[in-house]
């Protein structure tokens, strides 16, 4: 087309060849400030901590020679691999117990809502107006010995007087339970709501029952749902420490409490790297088979 | 014909009663019971921003003591806790500004543009997902690991810097998603008709996407203002909202926090609802 229109005024060509190399640099133009702040921000620290985990610091002065010292990893993790565990072990159980707590009542929002779906989304991202730590400290007040709740029922006798459950395990796994829920229920709901309904008539056309159209159709269509609900629950539950500082007690401590601690209060930066490194390599081998099982591009309808 | 159909319809007819009781009665009520269990905490917190205090400590405790609005009235009287609530309102305003128009950007390279004119596009995706996927508290240490090699004083500009780098992706993923509809012939005609670029940006393609804009815009706001962790690594010395509160919570809670946890849930929920509302209207 462009050939076809002769350059009637001789202005006209500069500014249309200028125009074009605008036209080619376009979209680096654009990229270029989110790339550079993600790469100076995002990138850059953890490569930088990689390296950091390998120096010596001088705990006086916080000065880090670089050591090469690898053995730093192997002392952190015979330190703190209880702390790996319990961590583990709370993420695994809390992230479970919200599966199967918004399991049924996204099934019930996407199949049955009717018109009122996005009230009950809404009901569902309730705790989110809430801040994150304040939102912990009132589940210490839901479960303290003399709070609303346990006094209550301490007062009725349903309960022994000695009866706590503040400073325990259970007490951390239900508050990420519950931090975490709304992380869990969204993506099962979005997958839920996708699945086309022809292809569930399809298979009551054929005689279905509603038993195997749910564990032949419905399942198999959500699991991609269950994977990204999954991620996007287990990998911040594995890394937080406010539920644990807050709600647990001492025994039960976190890795992410030991990380806070080494940045924060021991000043021990090349520690707490090495085990950050550890805790962003257990995430990254999630986040990679995710990536490789459904592509990455796909956790972006989840949220 | 009716003789030969009644016993096959008495079995699919018992099982349809069964099954309508199912989704009709026993899903509804498990569902209204998880949102009761949702919503009790949130309750619980407006309880206890009514709680009276004992002693001359003014704490909450876990006792309830008597009802007073008195918390509410005085609802400025922590220094600390207001100048943090303030601090926050101005890191999340500053930080969604700079993430949105960045992340807005982005999102308009990566739906245009495509390998050969723009290589990278799939580096982009990769950097995206792996920010969103991240857990929250490596990027904060590894954020106070670049400033202390630095040297770079912690302070409102590095919680900016570090507020933004976690809301791009937000943005960007959330602007995508309503660009993905957009018509380029609008834009084609605006050239047509001779607009410049600049103009066929600000009168067309700006009102069009304006709505997934506005939606990325809520989601950086939100994050931002409720951000503890990373935050947590990176506040030194000016201490936002959700720091402090966790300070606080090793000598005791002043109940204007729940004071500040109820006004932020009502103005929140408020415009959650308004905005369900004028959509049912429009639709």
């Amino acid at each position: 087309m462009e050939q076809l229109v002769p350059p009637d005024h001789p202005g006209g060509v500069a500014p249309r060849r200028k125009r074009r190399v605008g036209r080619a640099l376009a979209p680096y133009l654009l990229s270029l400030p989110s790339g550079l702040w993600l790469l100076l921000l995002f990138l850059v620290p953890l490569l930088l901590m990689l390296s950091l985990s390998l120096k010596t610091c001088s705990p006086s002065t916080g000065a880090c020679v670089m050591a090469w010292h690898w053995g730093e990893f192997s002392s952190e993790v015979s330190l703190y691999h209880q702390e790996f565990i319990t961590s583990l072990y709370f993420a695994a159980a809390a992230t479970i117990v919200d599966l199967i707590i918004s399991f049924p009542i996204a099934y019930w929002i996407a199949f049955y809502g009717g018109r009122r779906k996005n009230f009950f989304l809404l009901m569902l991202l309730v705790p989110f107006f809430v801040s994150f730590v304040i939102r912990t400290i009132v589940w210490e007040f839901v479960l303290a010995n003399n709070g609303v709740v346990l006094g209550a029922l301490k007062h009725i006798h349903l309960l022994p007087q000695g009866f706590h459950i503040l400073g325990t395990s259970y007490a951390v796994m239900a508050g990420l339970a519950y931090n975490y829920l709304p992380f869990t229920a969204l993506p099962l709901y979005v997958a839920l709501e996708r699945i086309d309904r022809r292809v569930l008539e399809a298979a009551y056309d054929l005689y279905a029952t509603k038993r195997v159209g749910f564990m032949k159709v419905i399942m198999p269509l959500t699991v991609p749902g269950i994977f990204a609900a999954f991620l996007l629950t287990f990998i911040p539950m594995f890394g937080d420490y406010v539920n644990q500082e807050i709600l647990g007690g001492t025994s039960n401590t976190m890795i992410g409490t030991v990380i806070q601690n080494q940045f924060l209060v021991t000043l021990d930066y090349a520690g707490g790297a090495s085990l950050s490194a550890i805790l962003l390599v257990v995430a990254l081998l999630g986040i990679f088979l995710y990536a490789r099982l459904l592509g990455s591009r796909t956790i972006e309808q989840y949220l | 014909m009716t003789l030969l159909a009644q016993p096959s319809t008495s079995t699919p007819e018992a099982s349809a009663t069964k099954r309508r009781r199912w989704t009709k009665f026993v899903l509804p009520t498990y569902s209204w019971l998880v949102i009761a269990y949702l919503v009790f905490p949130i309750i619980v917190m407006i309880f206890y921003s009514f709680n009276k205090t004992i002693g001359s400590m003014q704490l909450v405790s876990f006792s309830w003591n008597g009802f007073t609005s008195q918390w509410y009235h005085q609802w400025s009287n922590v220094p600390g806790l207001t100048a943090s609530f303030w601090l926050s309102i101005r890191l999340a305003l500053v930080s969604t500004l700079i993430a949105t128009v960045l992340g807005t950007m982005l999102a308009i390279a990566l739906v245009r543009y495509r390998p050969p004119r723009f290589r990278g596009k799939g580096a982009f995706e990769q950097v995206i997902f792996l920010n969103i996927a991240a857990p929250e508290i490596v990027m904060g240490a590894s954020l106070l690991g670049l400033f202390v090699t630095f040297n770079i004083g912690r302070g409102f500009l590095t919680l900016v810097l570090a507020h933004v780098m976690f809301s791009i992706a937000y943005v960007t993923v959330t602007v995508r998603a309503r660009l993905a509809g957009f018509d380029t012939a609008l834009e084609e005609a605006a050239y047509d008709l001779g607009a410049t670029p600049a103009v066929t940006f600000t009168r067309v393609t700006l009102p069009l996407i304006m709505p997934g804009v506005l939606a990325g815009a809520l989601m950086a706001f939100a994050i931002s203002i409720d951000d503890f962790v990373t935050s947590n690594f990176l506040s030194g010395t000016s201490v936002p909202f959700p720091v402090w509160v966790y300070g606080a919570t090793r000598v005791g809670i002043p109940p204007q926090v729940f004071v500040f946890g109820t006004a932020i849930f009502t103005v929140g929920i408020g415009f959650a609802i308004l905005s369900i509302v004028l959509a049912r209207k429009k639709a």
